[in-house]
């Protein structure tokens, strides 16, 4: 009830200020930021794992930004046009657009980013790539990429962690992975490298040269490298650090810090990559082999209890293999509520003789342990017997290369369109030994396939979605894998910090329109 | 035997551990009895404080799991590992202290260079190393827990077996025609009894305590509810929730203490020339 209390006057302060001194941005001051764990390196075109792309969004530009909706939203292109057939793409580029090293950026840069260095550095562009024909640049600032057939997901590659604009007058010619530039990333973004202390913090400046008026606000952004979780809290709480990125407590710390004085949270930002969860079950052997043992493990996990009592409360329930911050999700699909019975049932049926399952944890601290110990007791509720591998991050990697699991937890991106991020876990021609990111589970569905195949290069929107919602009900019927949440990661701000998440990555270059109220 | 239990009851803290053993091994016992549901179900909402439902004495951990059945398994676990680490440590170390103390000469150098390669490497290190290195479950952790712990075993019985050897029923035994084996299993094996007792007694408060070490950094067996797998899941919400460490850690503590109690008195119960010093 204070809570509550306290909230709604936050709220109802929160309301007088804005209709009070609304929106005038204030220039200057510095956020401190929790950066974890500390990226390998922030040269994006090469690595591209989380901590790198959250710093380096704000160093580097691609040449659109997406909002929350995924609509593309001008950036380094100032405007862009699509032909009708869905095959050429013109894109305008802003005129006075400067590296952070004084060299102008021009559509050659364009080109030498996506064609020659992405191409050889980005394997998950490089697969989008596969749709281009050409790249050309009629002038200095305009650039025309060419499809073979239409692919619609084409116009969501643009993004900063996905297609980066690399200088071309730094790396032409060199040998990419070991250019000494790489220690001191040169992008166009609105804030420059500055200083990295190794195992201390990342210093970004503002870039007084930013060709957009008056962006960025900030004069700086300090990262800060901060190991354990439990200090990374104590960070905030002490008024070391005002911004906490998902993922940066634990997630039993979240209500405690969210209930402080003057901070926010908000579970936006991640539409992009669309987190979602979920546990391969292997479809080649043992009971996991039987769809309607696949079914009971839907059935008997209570995921909504595992949303409440791990994740805050914060996520969605998953009810189909595309998530519904991805591009054509429908809810027209086989649901799985928690029914216990129902699962026996089906078990029952199938004439499950006890054979036990092992489960693989996902190695990624406390929150999963503790999720795969409430779904094996899901599990063994419903007569499922199931032993927990116990494992670290390597040997989780190799048993699922290896196909050697019956149950494993995961979770993956999917770039905001099922072409990108979702056929690539459930088409059969994407199983292959020594790789978790493909399809792990085995599963093998030529209507699924052609399905996503030919949703992945139709031309209109409607036609697409045809198929996807095909998909999903295909596969929601069965059951290739255990689908558990869309995960919701929270960031957590002093409320004072404004505009910090509004695009569909959030903080990976939200520092650009952010400002701290004085 | 009567003459024992007195002396040994004359040690009043070595009482109060017996008492506190019994309770804890009945415990352990009738876990399944006094709580049938498993300790991994979880039956209220989480983070219950304790004293707050009688069903639920001890309160519920972060799963909403009963503390209380999850403490009568963890004494299943931790007496377990206990016992069986100990005894297979010994299995090991008095064969090779025995055989080193009795042979003397190369087999003593050898045997205990051996010894001294465990000793220099810090045991819980080592014992990290081995259970990851095979995957963390019930044997592993019994196996590298006896792993670390035999040299002193080994040690002890090597010393007492060397002062052994020179008495003079030995040297008639040795007369006599047996051989060494049966003098050793008969005629001195026997005689070192008491120290090992008093020492493997001690050695089972370690590997309880080795145990939780190793649940807590995560290594624990993950299908078994362990007294340090509590501990260390609880730590990261002690400020919120006190009572998912506290009561695990008192039970590790009387075990601990209780074993150490134990060991005193069975020292003043067997030794009592030693136990009467400075009375």
């Amino acid at each position: 009830m204070k809570a509550m209390l306290k909230r709604l006057s936050l709220l109802a302060a929160a309301l007088f200020v804005s209709t009070a001194l609304h929106a005038e941005p204030v220039t200057g001051g510095r956020a401190n930021v929790v950066i974890q764990p500390e990226p390998p390196s922030l040269m994006v075109g090469l690595v591209q794992n989380g901590p790198t792309q959250m710093v380096a969004g704000n160093i580097y530009e691609g040449l659109l930004r997406y909002d929350t909706d995924l609509k593309p939203m001008p950036q380094l292109a100032m405007s862009w046009e699509v032909s009708e057939d869905g095959l050429t793409y013109t894109f305008h580029l802003h005129e006075n657009v400067k590296w952070h090293d004084g060299e102008p950026f021009t559509a050659a840069d364009v080109v030498f980013s996506a064609d020659v260095f992405l191409r050889e550095t980005h394997p998950r562009l490089r697969a989008s790539l596969e749709h281009m024909e050409e790249i050309s640049t009629p002038d200095d600032h305009t650039v025309v990429f060419k499809l073979k057939q239409p692919f619609g997901p084409f116009i969501g590659i643009f993004e900063v962690g996905t297609m980066p604009m690399i200088p071309k007058h730094i790396y032409e010619g060199t040998d990419f992975a070991n250019n000494p530039a790489n220690n001191t990333p040169i992008g166009t973004g609105p804030f420059k490298f500055a200083e990295w202390e190794k195992g201390s913090h990342i210093l970004l400046t503002k870039n007084e040269d930013y060709y957009e008026e008056g962006r960025p606000y900030l004069d700086e952004i300090y990262w800060h490298v901060i190991p354990d979780a439990a200090s990374r809290a104590v960070a905030y709480e002490t008024g070391v650090v005002d911004v906490l990125p998902g993922g940066s407590i634990e997630n039993f710390d979240v209500q405690r810090i969210a209930d402080m004085e003057n901070t926010c949270i908000t579970d936006k930002g991640w539409e992009y990559f669309g987190p979602h969860s979920w546990m391969w079950l292997n479809n080649r052997e043992g009971p996991t082999s039987d769809v309607r043992f696949r079914k009971a493990v839907m059935y008997a996990m209570d995921r909504e209890f595992a949303r409440d009592a791990l994740w805050n409360g914060l996520g969605k329930i998953a009810n189909s293999p595309v998530s519904s911050s991805t591009r054509f999700h429908t809810d027209d699909v086989t649901e799985y509520a928690y029914d216990p019975d129902k699962a026996r049932a089906l078990l029952e049926e199938m004439g499950y003789d006890g054979t036990p399952v092992r489960l693989l944890p996902l190695p990624y601290g406390e929150t999963w342990q503790r999720w795969a110990e409430a779904v094996k007791q899901n599990l063994d509720e419903v007569g499922i017997k199931v032993e927990i591998v116990a494992t670290d991050v390597a040997g989780w990697n190799q048993k699922l290369a290896e196909w050697d699991y019956d149950i494993a937890f995961t979770y993956l991106y999917q770039y905001g369109d099922p072409a990108l991020g979702v056929a690539r876990s459930y088409v059969s021609t994407n199983i292959a030994k020594g790789s978790q990111w493909n399809n792990v589970e085995g599963y093998v569905n030529e209507d699924v396939d052609a399905l996503f195949e030919q949703a992945a290069v139709a031309v209109t929107p409607e036609e697409r979605q045809e198929r996807y919602t095909k998909v999903q009900q295909v596969l929601t019927d069965e059951v290739p894998v255990a689908w558990l949440l869309e995960l919701g990661f929270p960031t957590i701000y002093r409320c004072n910090v404004k505009d910090l998440v509004t695009t569909a990555i959030g903080v990976n270059d939200g520092f650009k329109d952010a400002y701290i109220e004085k | 035997m009567s003459d024992f239990w007195k002396r040994f009851s004359r040690n009043r803290g070595a009482v109060i551990g017996i008492v506190i053993l019994a309770v804890v091994v009945l415990v352990a016992i009738l876990a399944p009895m006094l709580f049938p549901q498993s300790p991994w179900r979880m039956v209220q909402r989480p983070f219950l404080p304790p004293l707050s439902m009688n069903q639920y004495l001890l309160g519920t951990d972060a799963l909403g799991r009963d503390v209380l059945t999850g403490l009568a398994y963890g004494a299943q676990v931790s007496l377990l590992v206990g016992i069986v680490s100990t005894v297979a440590a010994l299995l090991v170390g008095i064969p090779i202290g025995a055989l080193a103390g009795y042979f003397g000469g190369a087999a003593d150098d050898v045997l205990m260079r051996f010894t001294e390669f465990f000793q220099t490497v810090p045991s819980f290190a080592l014992a990290i190393v081995l259970v990851a290195i095979f995957e963390p479950n019930i044997q592993s952790i019994i196996a590298a827990i006896a792993v670390v712990s035999w040299p002193p075993v080994a040690r002890l019985v090597r010393g007492e077996v060397l002062s052994l050897r020179s008495r003079e029923y030995i040297e008639a035994a040795i007369l006599s025609g047996q051989t060494s084996a049966a003098i050793i299993w008969r005629q001195v094996l026997p005689n070192t009894l008491s120290p090992i007792i008093v020492l493997a007694s001690l050695m089972v408060a370690t590997a309880i305590l080795l145990e939780s070490s190793l649940s807590f950094l995560g290594l624990g067996d993950p299908n078994m509810m362990s007294w340090g797998y509590m501990i260390g899941a609880a730590r990261t919400v002690i400020r919120q929730a006190w009572w998912l460490s506290f009561f695990p850690g008192v039970a590790i503590l009387l075990t601990v203490l209780a074993l150490n109690l134990i060991g005193e008195g069975l020292n003043d119960a067997l030794n009592p020339r030693l136990a009467r010093r400075g009375k």
